[in-house]
């Protein structure tokens, strides 16, 4: 049996890029600040030290360079962490990710795939300045290429970037930084995988399904509690991989409860409830008992922060969610 | 040789470290040396009492400036009244010389929309946080206001449209780096627009420093790639930089021959506090860096020079130092009195006419918030 320790999610950020960055002389993390200054969120921090500067590289403030680059570096054999600041400031970027990170293995044929891994911390609820906030998971979701990681827990934050370094396809890994030194949980010391792609029940149920992910996980489970009192009997289920989805495992439990709720901070419009409420319609119809309820975001700006518990979905409306599906 | 036209490596300099004159004393009148100097202690004092709100709970994140009023405030100074500011998150003190009222700028880091509200008769752009986004920008401002300019027989020829509307945009050091940046200045000298790029090189992006930014010798000599010119003035001497950016300002407007209109200006200068206030400077800077750097302070400097002028005198200075506590503390109270927003004010900006089917978002969650009540919602401060 392996040794724990206590992390926070973002130690774990730290602990699997050390392991992984032990284990493989090929992977090497480059980003602003996350050098000397460990990143702005500390989650870097110490590995200049213990790789060097050549590993961990404090690059000029310049996210398509920071992006095409280690597109570059991928296509030269070397698994490239880059880290983003904040979500926000991928756009700058942009360009890079759907233009080269997610094609280059379609437009070379397979010749070349791109191990890379693009790290940002992202959404809301930390009171953070304009473009600091954001959920845009979907733009990396609806771009083939990619996969799109938005963990939730410690243990999972660490055996998921552990697998998206290693996958030989390029990874999106948004890390939600409200839950970031939230809580702690016990993560295995050394390696192991979680895989990509694989939902986890976090709360069993049988009267309705509440599909999830990231930040939004904790409110949602503290709703299923409540209303547990009440004798209302939810399944949360993490995502986990919003890209590709764990297809079987949502219609599994879909088909188990008849009813869905599916919360998320991004915007409504176009997000992923939207899809998850058609892979429904499209496999589990006759299932239905009730229509899908959406708890997300609004499609608006992320508001600054004096709004933002407004804009966030919270415990309250997910509970709303949940009565208005089961009492259909 | 005009100040702009010189070597990158010979810095401006007006005042030496002392305040005493050392360089041509710009074209200047004894009250606005007058009021840059209150407006670099305003910029001060806002900073400091800014700084301690978000210590003391009462503001969110915010960037400080003590160190680069010289910068700001001298720079702004030298605008006309129609001319416009483009300014990154930091120029607080140039944005009030510009009017924008000091509760704006706390509002905005005290995390309230209504902060980016500019009023009508203040040319100044809302604040940008995605760094370098705005110099692309302030070459489109800039560039329209040359189409605007063109008369109808004339209009074939965009390039010579005149105008007697100048700008200015800036940006820190670190935004040199972005892509932004070389196709903003790109575009605004092919497009030959009145605008000038102000760079506040304050030596640290976060916790990268100048050198490890670009490998370029002077920031100033990257104009050289868009053909324009390009200069360094030392930007903790608030005369020098009144006068350089002067100088370019008169350039944007009536260039000679065989001169484009846009600079760019690098102001060396120095941030002495941290980054932000989520930052902690002590982790990649050392303290006697920031000590020397302090030693070249603009506000001292500036009153050394205004005492030796017989413009200032102890009584002068308490008076400025009375009215600005005043000022900033009224601004603060009123600020901090602003009602907190509805939820529904979300919605109303996103759109001109807001969708029906947001509308339909807007009023179900108002809805809910009224059954939850509030408190449901806002997490205590
Ligand atoms: C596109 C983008 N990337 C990253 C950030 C995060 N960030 C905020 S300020 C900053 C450093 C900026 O340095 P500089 O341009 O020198 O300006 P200064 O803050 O020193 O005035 C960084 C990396 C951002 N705001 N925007």
């Amino acid at each position: 049996m392996s040794e724990t320790q206590n992390l926070t999610l973002v130690q774990a950020v730290r602990d699997g890029l050390a392991t992984e960055m032990e284990l493989d002389d090929d992977v090497v993390a480059l980003g602003q600040d996350i050098g000397k200054n460990g990143g702005v969120f500390r989650a870097t921090q110490g590995l200049q030290s213990e790789f060097g500067e050549s590993r961990v590289v404090d690059t000029p403030l310049a996210e398509s360079g920071i992006i095409g680059s280690a597109v570059g570096l991928a296509t030269g054999g070397m698994k490239p962490v880059p880290e983003i600041q904040f979500s926000g400031f991928m756009y700058p970027g942009f360009d890079q990710i759907v233009s080269h990170m997610s094609r280059y293995r379609t437009r070379s044929r397979s010749r070349f795939s791109l191990p890379m891994v693009l790290r940002a911390p992202y959404g809301g609820g930390i009171r953070a300045p304009e473009h600091h906030s954001e959920s845009k998971e979907a733009f990396y979701a609806h771009e083939a290429g990619l996969k799109v990681v938005v963990p939730s827990t410690p243990y999972d934050t660490k055996g998921l970037l552990i697998s998206a370094i290693r996958d030989p396809d390029p990874v999106v890994f948004l890390e939600p930084k409200l839950i970031y030194r939230a809580f702690r949980e016990d993560v295995p010391e050394g390696d192991y995988e979680v895989p990509l792609g694989e939902a986890a029940v976090r709360r069993e149920g049988s009267d309705v399904s509440v599909f999830t992910y990231g930040a939004m996980t904790r409110p949602t489970l503290e709703a299923a509690e409540s209303l547990a009192e009440e004798g209302i009997d939810a399944e949360v289920v993490d995502l986990r991989t919003v890209s590709p989805m764990d297809r079987e495992s949502i219609v599994e439990s879909f088909e188990k409860t008849g009813r869905a709720v599916v919360v998320h901070e991004a915007p409504k419009s176009g997000g992923l409830a939207g899809e998850i409420t058609a892979l429904l319609q499209e496999e589990a119809l006759l299932y239905q008992e009730a229509p899908v309820q959406r708890v997300t975001g609004f499609d608006v700006p992320v508001p600054l922060y004096a709004m933002e518990d407004y804009y966030l979905p919270n415990a309250a409306r997910v509970e709303d969610g949940i009565r208005e599906a089961v009492e259909f | 040789m005009s100040t702009i036209q010189r070597d990158p490596e010979n810095r401006v300099q007006v005042l030496d470290e002392d305040g005493n004159l050392v360089g041509e004393r710009p074209d200047i009148d004894d009250e606005t040396l007058l009021d840059i100097y209150r407006d670099m202690k305003l910029a001060r004092h806002f900073d400091e009492r800014a700084v301690s709100l978000q210590r003391q709970g009462r503001m969110g994140t915010y960037p400080p400036l003590s160190g680069q009023e010289g910068a700001q405030i001298g720079s702004a100074h030298a605008l006309a009244e129609d001319d416009w500011m483009v300014p990154s998150y930091r120029e607080h003190g140039a944005a009030v010389v510009r009017g924008l009222p000091l509760k704006q700028t706390l509002l905005y880091w005290m995390g309230y929309e209504a902060g980016n509200e500019v009023p009508e008769d203040a040319n100044i752009l809302p604040v940008a946080v995605p760094i370098a986004s705005q110099i692309p920008h302030a070459a489109g401002l800039a560039w329209s206001w040359k189409l605007q300019s063109i008369d109808d027989d004339a209009a074939a020829d965009a390039a010579a449209g005149d105008t007697d509307t100048a700008g200015i945009c800036y940006f820190g050091d670190g935004a040199t780096s972005e892509g932004d940046f070389h196709e903003g200045l790109n575009f605004a000298g092919v497009y030959d627009v009145p605008m000038v790029f102000f760079c506040n090189n304050n030596q640290w992006a976060i916790s990268v420093p100048r050198e490890k930014q670009t490998a370029s010798e002077t920031l100033a000599q990257k104009a050289d790639a868009y053909g324009f010119e390009g200069v360094q003035v030392d930007g903790m001497d608030p005369l020098a930089v009144y006068k350089v950016t002067q100088d370019a300002l008169e350039k944007a407007r009536n260039p000679g021959e065989d001169q484009l209109r846009p600079t760019m200006i690098e102001a060396v200068q120095y941030r002495f506090g941290a980054h932000t206030t989520a930052d902690d400077p002590t982790v990649y800077r050392d303290e006697d860096e920031v000590e020397r750097w302090k030693a070249k302070d603009p506000i001292p400097r500036l009153e050394a020079f205004l005492r030796s002028e017989g413009l200032l005198d102890d009584e002068t200075v308490d008076e400025i130092e009375e009215t600005i506590e005043q000022r900033v503390s009224d601004a603060i109270d009123e600020a901090e009195a602003e009602p907190r927003p509805e939820p529904e004010e979300m919605f109303e900006h996103a759109y001109a006419d807001l969708p029906p089917a947001l509308r339909e978002q807007r009023d179900e969650f108002v809805e809910t918030v009224n059954r939850h009540g509030k408190d449901a919602f806002l997490e205590e401060e």
